[in-house]
């Protein structure tokens, strides 16, 4: 048992790297797909401290939109360009009727109103586009498909999905634009202001609405590229929010304030799970890759509270 | 002086009581439930003039300072500034007709730097719209120089050269008090509110905050509307002094004759009421 647990796995890596590449990969790609979800998630608590239980569903919202427009005879570049619109009026919409109702109100009540959010957009999309899942619209899209494969040395091969390559690209750009425009202009001043101090950023003539607007429009566009990334892989549905909450378990190993917290987590979940099913699964009959996130995530909260970037909390008493 | 200081005529020098109005308060009331932390209070701020707002704990100074940049919205009373009665407003238009103010607990950006503190001073002066700002290069960038140079001016001006790039959140609390005032600066406002700029200050830590306030009323011709404990500096910076307590108005003047005034001399001894 012993052996099972602590010497046999590690044998296995050496003795076959190919497949333990192809596992990293498996879990690089998974995490960075974790990192984009939680980045969503990250956006809005930042400026608003709500935590948007609604992002798991947004991300279906959107690969839903952009499905559903292209099968209803819109060209596929031109269903991207208005779901990008639509997930702006969401955005907007948001703001008008969700968030300005009840600004100054308890956390709790905030997240209640995206629970509520979350079963409107459930109830909406499946009015309009139908439950049944469907295909992702990959290669109108010009995303890359097929696979290739790379041999190591003598010692065997890994294969790369090229729609994984594509997707850790499209992250990378995603994350970095993000990030310049955050740290760069005076839009991202603002949000850091606000996300800093309500009252003083209204001082200052920042105007909360504008901010919160812009921030579920930059969520929303993340929940666009997530569901794109995630659809391709396997297929656009309602069942993809529940893999959404994995996102929980990043936020909790990367802080909830963070977009580096966010992309590290999203790795060390990807990376942890695969690992942890491929090599360690058997030996409790598999399966772990849906829960062993949650328990990684809850060894952390002993250790570190505030998440490994989450902000130091620190009292002046 | 500097650049920031130059471009600012300096205020013309009258009596206090014969400037032109720039804000009226009347009859103003505010009530949170059942409790008044305001009764039928109307005073006047002048063009120019250092204004304290003085009274006990409790006295509703506070209060009247947000009623004033649109934190709370008065149930009576109306509030005129610049010669137009306001309408209910929120903050962050009582910021863009001038009102700038600091905070009694200082609400700096404390996960921000120095610069960043007070650049977000001069959101309402950048224009470049949010595709401007996604593009970062040229009409945005330019903005951004632009307002930067006015920026260290004020650095300048409130000698924390050395703290530019420090988050805010590390400085030591007389420090973090000048860079709110800085902030506020960048808004180059009409009318300043400081609510208790000196509070936990050392003395000499008091006479810079007191000589900067004295400098940008003089040098910048701002107004200037203060709330403080500190008798000794009131009656030095201010022309004119209102009193409250209980929420109630119980005096208005010179700061000599306000000393003098028998009823605020029992608001501070605590004589029952």
């Amino acid at each position: 048992m012993l052996y099972d647990i602590f010497i046999d796995p590690f044998v296995q890596m050496y003795d076959m790297p190919d497949f333990f590449l192809q596992v990293l990969w498996e879990g690089f790609v998974a995490g960075i797909l974790y990192a984009l979800i939680a980045l969503g998630f990250v956006l809005i608590f930042k400026a608003s401290g709500v935590f948007n239980f609604a992002q798991g569903i947004m991300v279906v919202f959107a690969g839903l939109t952009l499905v559903g427009l292209h099968e209803n005879g819109v060209p596929a570049y031109l269903a991207l360009i208005l779901t990008i619109g639509v997930m702006g009026v969401l955005a907007y919409g948001v703001e008008r009727v969700v968030m300005r109702p009840l600004v100054n109100q308890p956390e709790i009540i905030l997240l209640m109103a995206t629970i509520g959010l979350t079963y409107f957009l459930v109830g909406f999309g499946e009015f309009v586009f139908g439950g049944e899942p469907k295909q992702m619209i990959t290669q109108e899209l010009g995303l890359p498909t097929g696979s290739t494969a790379f041999e190591i040395g003598d010692r065997g091969l890994i294969i790369l999905q090229h729609i994984d390559i594509a997707a850790a690209v499209i992250a990378v750009i995603m994350v970095t634009a993000l990030g310049l425009f955050f740290n760069k202009t005076r839009i991202g001043r603002a949000l850091r202001a606000v996300a800093d101090d309500h009252q003083a950023a209204l001082s200052v003539g920042i105007s909360l609405n504008q901010i919160w607007a812009i921030v579920w429009f930059a969520a929303g566009l993340v929940a666009l590229a997530t569901g794109i990334m995630w659809g391709a892989r396997s297929d656009v549905s309602f069942a993809l929010e529940i893999v959404a909450f994995k996102a929980l378990p990043v936020l909790i190993l990367g802080g909830f304030t963070s977009i580096p917290g966010a992309i590290v987590g999203g790795l060390i979940i990807g990376f942890g799970e695969k690992i942890g099913e491929l090599y360690w699964g058997g030996l409790v009959g598999g399966g772990v890759e849906s829960w062993l996130a949650y328990i990684i995530a809850l060894v952390f909260l002993l250790f570190r509270p505030q998440g490994l970037f989450g902000e130091r909390i620190i009292e002046r008493i | 002086m500097n650049a920031f200081v130059a471009d600012r005529a300096p205020a013309p020098v009258e009596d206090a009581g014969e400037r032109e109005l720039l804000l009226r308060v009347d009859n103003v009331s505010l009530a949170f439930g059942g409790v008044k932390a305001i009764t039928d209070i109307s005073f006047d701020i002048r063009k120019g003039e250092i204004r304290a707002i003085i009274g006990p704990n409790g006295a509703g100074k506070t209060s009247m300072l947000n009623v004033i940049n649109g934190f709370y919205h008065p149930q009576e009373g109306t509030i005129t500034w610049q010669g137009k009665v306001r309408r209910k407003m929120k903050p962050y238009e009582a910021a863009s007709q001038g009102i700038a103010r600091t905070f009694q607990n200082v609400a700096l950006f404390k996960g921000m730097t120095t610069l960043d503190n007070i650049m977000s001073g001069r959101s309402l002066k950048m224009h470049r719209n949010f595709f401007w700002q996604l593009l970062w290069r040229g009409p945005a960038e330019r903005e951004e120089i632009a307002h930067r140079r006015k920026v260290e001016d004020i650095i300048d001006f409130l000698e924390i050269q050395a703290i530019r790039k420090t988050p805010v959140g590390r400085l030591p609390y007389g420090l973090q008090k000048r860079v709110e005032l800085g902030r506020a600066l960048a808004m180059e406002p009409e009318l300043l509110l400081l609510d208790e700029p000196m509070a936990g200050m050392n003395l000499e830590e008091k006479e810079d905050m007191s000589r900067f306030i004295i400098d940008v009323n003089q040098e910048f011709g701002t107004t200037i509307a203060l709330i403080e404990h500190d008798m000794g500096v009131v009656m030095d910076l201010s022309d004119r002094v209102v009193v409250l307590d209980y929420g109630k108005k119980i005096a208005d003047g010179p700061p000599e004759e306000v000393q003098a005034s028998q009823a605020v001399i029992d608001a501070y001894l605590g004589v029952s009421h």
